[in-house]
């Protein structure tokens, strides 16, 4: 059962994506992305990672991309249908290099040594039930990364600040 | 005998680079002060002869035997290689010396009066004192790189000198092919010292000749390279066969230069080359059956060439090749004595003959300049009758003349007789036949000497005049200070031969009646034995007898008979003729013609050698310079500029293209990590 | 699952690498890159399945990131476009020889 959900949902997302690269219009592309989003999304339950899941449509699709909707508005963008697709020389070697990517990495994701299976689900699994999902995420979180956690906020601070300075108008 | 430390030794080398300096300062910053360098320039010549004969009378008193080096400071040291700078003083060398300094400083005073009214007069006893010195380093030189020095010192003074009178592009071209003809020469002479300093590991002369007769076999190939190649560049130097073509033109320089360059002194420095290095061609026969044949055959080749000459130094120019090569003859026939005493005999009275010459065309010269007439001062066509008008010039020139055709008692009879007769006493032995035909070149030659001095007497001084009647009011004798230096070399031309008597002559009545005997000889035993001994223990000998038979008396008596005969016909075949000045005068016919334009020689060297090398040298610059090396540096200049060009166009400057590259890193990364 | 899930995220990589290389328009070129960050978080939490919670706690991380540096990334094209009336890629070619 799963297993078919997870192919339905694959090819949402590989929909999704093809459509984002392809479209004309920015507006389309970005609704393709938030079906790929979505998509993934769903994934990440069947996967076991349901906080991830939370947080993937909550902040990826839900704040990330309104605010490049907003840019696109902002910037009235969505009126020109004219191609920004590059000539047929970048095409191929685009396709050509994405293709040489995909076959790197997955061709080391086949071979069944290079992942060991160390029962990560389970303790996944037996961490949920113990505490929340929520929990399972946030006990690691602020015991064992409790630093990169604060550095973390650091950052969004001085992302706030920059987006605030960089966007405003002249003073 | 006490050891001998000769003084001042080095100041007969240094005092006419000193005289250089002045006079050439004087050139440039006073050219018009014609008094410093008419003392300092004869001057410094002057007292390096007073100290020279004061060396050679210690040398006479103390008995020396062996070389005397005196070493100044070390020049080169680089690995086994080892040469000084150092002054070699033997009996050679201070023979050499005396007639360099001697008649150096008499042609010093004949120029004070030739060149006065040159505009260049500093300059040209600069040039001259220059010479000195480079010729006294070669003779006086220890070792074959200093002497090499030496000679490619007056290669360059003789450049200098011929081209003079720059301004005119005939003469400074004389002095070009004077020096680049030397060049080949010199070739052989810096092969043959690599190949000594292979085989023996040194270039001092005192080591060299100790070690040869050890190092190299009898008649071995090694020895036998070393000495035709030194024999090449001493037919560069000396003006034989095959080199011998700068000579003539060199005649574009001043009278006096020829004189002391062309006659005494440079042209000698192979015949001394030769005779210095006698050890080595005592142990190669056949480069001294070669030496003597390329003598023998430039003696009568030159003399042939003399007899159609107008130019009256020409003819003598001629004339030096022909007597050079009877040095030749005497030394690689191995009477390393004999030579040198031709040479020095020659030094006087061929000396005397271009002074002489010299004083001619000045006054020919002056009588043409005031009537304004552009006729040529050097033609003997245009001259004449000029015994009436020279006198001293006529008595002395025909002394020369007795001394160059081998007339008793004057010093060209004893050398050029001895050097014939030894040419004739070594006709033994593998090359017999050889020798033998080279006695009959000798021979043939000398009679044409005697022809064509004879005809340049008659034509110059007998006869009538034909340089034009207005002229002829003008034509005087020279002043004292040129025809003081004529007579004293024709003083030394009468006794000069009376150093070296044979002794079968000196028996002789009527033609022994003269002081002193063998004695240059004897003089020069110290430095010849060694080749001589080397020659007679591999079998050289001499016989006492001519070719065809009879004693040296007997062909003593033949060819002063002979001489004097050939000056009578020649007197009468060319007092008889009527000559017209040279405007006047028809061209040669036939062959006469041939021997006029010099069999051509000029034009065949021109034809095989100058314009194929020209050719080669064009196309070599086109192609080899201008194609391939032009080539290869614009190339590589263009092939940066291309990859610059290239790589510049991977900097769109836009992201699309920067991410792509990233990708194609990350690939490259990913590729080395997995399959690495 | 978790071979397959990494083959898909793999291959939603490349394809957001295709979108970057062949893409003019600004925003669009940021939305691959997005895409590509996303790829990246499935193959970590795909991962986390067999090693364990580690792998989500990095998508965590990850996420803020990428939501930082989206936000910062508008900006700058904000200000751009306010100089330039364009998010053309072709026109931003100041780093060019």
């Amino acid at each position: 059962m799963s297993s078919l959900l997870w192919w339905i949902f694959a090819s949402m997302a590989i929909g999704g994506a093809m459509g984002t690269v392809t479209r004309r219009s920015p507006v389309a592309s970005l609704l393709f992305l938030v079906v790929s989003f979505f998509s993934i999304a769903a994934i990440y339950v069947i996967l076991g990672a349901h906080f991830i899941a939370a947080v993937q449509v909550i902040v990826y699709a839900g704040a990330i991309l309104v605010l490049f909707l907003f840019v696109i508005m902002l910037l009235n963008l969505g009126h020109d249908y004219r191609s920004d697709l590059r000539g047929g020389a970048w095409m191929l070697a685009g396709s050509v290099a994405a293709g040489l990517i995909f076959w790197a990495i997955a061709s080391s994701a086949v071979q069944p040594a290079s992942v060991p299976d160390l029962g990560g689900r389970q303790s996944i699994d037996a961490a949920v039930q113990q505490l929340n999902a929520v929990g399972a995420i946030a006990e690691p979180l602020f015991r064992d990364f409790a630093v990169p956690f604060e550095l973390t906020s650091i950052l969004l601070l001085v992302a706030i600040v920059g987006a605030v300075l960089l966007a405003k108008r002249r003073v | 005998m006490e050891a001998f430390h000769p003084t001042l030794l080095w100041a007969i080398v240094l005092l006419p680079l000193v005289g250089f300096a002045v006079n050439g300062l004087t050139a440039f910053a006073a050219p018009d002060r014609k008094s410093i360098p008419t003392w300092i320039g004869p001057g410094v010549v002057g007292l390096a002869f007073v100290i020279a004969v004061s060396s050679f009378f210690g040398m006479r008193a103390a008995g020396v035997e062996e070389p005397v080096v005196q070493t100044l400071w070390q020049w080169i040291a680089v690995g086994g290689l080892r040469i000084d700078a150092a002054l070699q003083l033997d009996a050679l060398s201070i023979v050499m010396t005396l007639v360099v300094t001697g008649v150096g400083f008499l042609i010093h005073v004949f120029s004070v009066g030739y060149m006065r009214e040159d505009a260049g007069y500093a300059r040209y006893f600069a040039y001259l004192n220059l010479f000195v010195f480079f010729m006294l380093l070669l003779v006086l030189g220890s070792s074959f790189p200093l002497m090499f020095v030496g000679w490619e010192g007056v290669g360059l003074c003789s450049y200098l000198l011929i081209g003079f009178w720059f301004a005119d592009r005939e003469k400074a071209d004389a002095g070009k092919k004077a020096f680049i003809v030397n060049r080949i020469g010199d070739f052989g002479f810096l092969i043959a010292m690599f190949m000594l300093y292979a085989n023996i590991g040194s270039l001092d002369f005192v080591t060299v000749f100790a070690q040869a007769p050890a190092t190299f076999a009898y008649g071995g190939a090694a020895v036998t390279a070393i000495t035709l190649f030194l024999f090449l560049g001493a037919t560069g130097k000396s003006a034989q066969i095959p080199l011998y073509v700068w000579l003539p033109d060199a005649m574009a320089g001043p009278t006096p230069v020829s004189a002391l360059i062309h006659a005494a002194t440079m042209v000698t420095g192979g015949v001394y080359l030769v005779a210095r290095a006698g050890v080595l061609f005592s142990l190669a026969p056949i480069s001294s059956v070669v030496v003597t044949g390329v003598g023998a055959l430039t003696a009568l080749f030159a003399a042939t060439i003399g007899l159609m000459q107008y130019d009256i130094k020409k003819v003598l120019a001629y004339s030096t090749v022909s007597q050079l090569g009877y040095m030749f003859i005497g030394v690689g026939a191995g009477a390393y004595a004999a030579g040198i005493f031709h040479l020095m005999t020659h030094a006087f009275f061929k000396a005397l003959l271009f002074l002489g010459s010299g004083a001619v065309i000045h006054s020919m010269h002056e009588a043409f300049h005031h009537t304004h007439k552009d006729w040529d001062a050097q033609d003997m066509r245009n001259m004449g009758g000029l015994r009436h008008h020279m006198p001293i010039t006529w008595v002395t020139m025909w002394i020369a003349t007795l001394a160059i055709a081998g007339v008793w008692p004057f010093a060209g009879f004893f050398s050029k007789d001895e050097i014939i007769w030894q040419v004739g006493a070594h006709a033994v032995g593998p090359f017999a036949a050889w020798y033998r035909v080279y006695w009959v070149l000798a021979l043939t030659a000398a009679v044409l000497t005697a022809f064509y001095m004879t005809r340049l007497m008659v034509l110059t001084f007998h006869g009538e005049n034909r340089s034009g009647d207005a002229e002829r009011k003008h034509l005087h004798e020279v002043s004292p200070v040129m025809w003081v230096p004529l007579a004293v070399l024709a003083g030394l031309a009468t006794v000069g031969g009376w150093l070296n008597v044979p002794e079968a002559i000196s028996e002789t009545p009527v033609l022994g009646w003269l002081p002193g005997s063998e004695w240059l000889h004897e003089w020069l035993h110290p430095v010849t034995e060694a080749a001589d001994g080397l020659a007679a223990a591999n079998g050289v000998s001499v016989v006492d007898a001519a070719p065809f038979g009879g004693g040296e008396v007997l062909w003593a008596v033949l060819s002063v008979a002979l001489a004097l005969g050939t000056i009578m016909v020649a007197a009468s075949v060319i007092g008889r003729r009527k000559y017209r000045p040279a405007t006047e005068s028809p061209a040669p016919r036939g062959f006469a013609a041939v021997l006029y334009h010099k069999w051509y020689v000029d034009e065949i060297y021109d034809i095989v050698v100058v314009r194929p090398v020209l050719a080669i040298s064009r196309s070599l610059s086109r192609i080899v310079d201008g194609f391939l090396i032009d080539g290869t540096v614009n190339g590589a200049g263009y092939v940066s500029r291309a990859f610059g060009w290239v790589g510049s166009r991977m900097q769109t400057g836009q992201v699309n293209t920067y991410a792509f590259a990233l990708v194609g890193g990350v690939l490259i990364v990913i590729a080395l990590v997995v399959f690495g | 699952m978790l071979t397959q899930s990494m083959i898909l995220a793999s291959l939603l990589f490349a394809i957001g690498v295709a979108g970057v290389i062949f893409r003019r328009n600004a925003i669009i070129l940021f939305l691959c890159i997005e895409l590509m960050l996303n790829a990246v978080n499935l193959m970590f939490v795909a991962l986390s399945t067999a090693i364990g919670i580690q792998g989500q706690v990095f998508v965590f991380f990850v996420m803020t990131v990428a939501a930082a540096e989206a936000a910062v990334g508008l900006a700058i094209i904000i200000s751009i476009f306010r100089l330039r009336e364009t998010v053309d890629m072709k026109d931003f070619n100041l780093l060019r020889w």
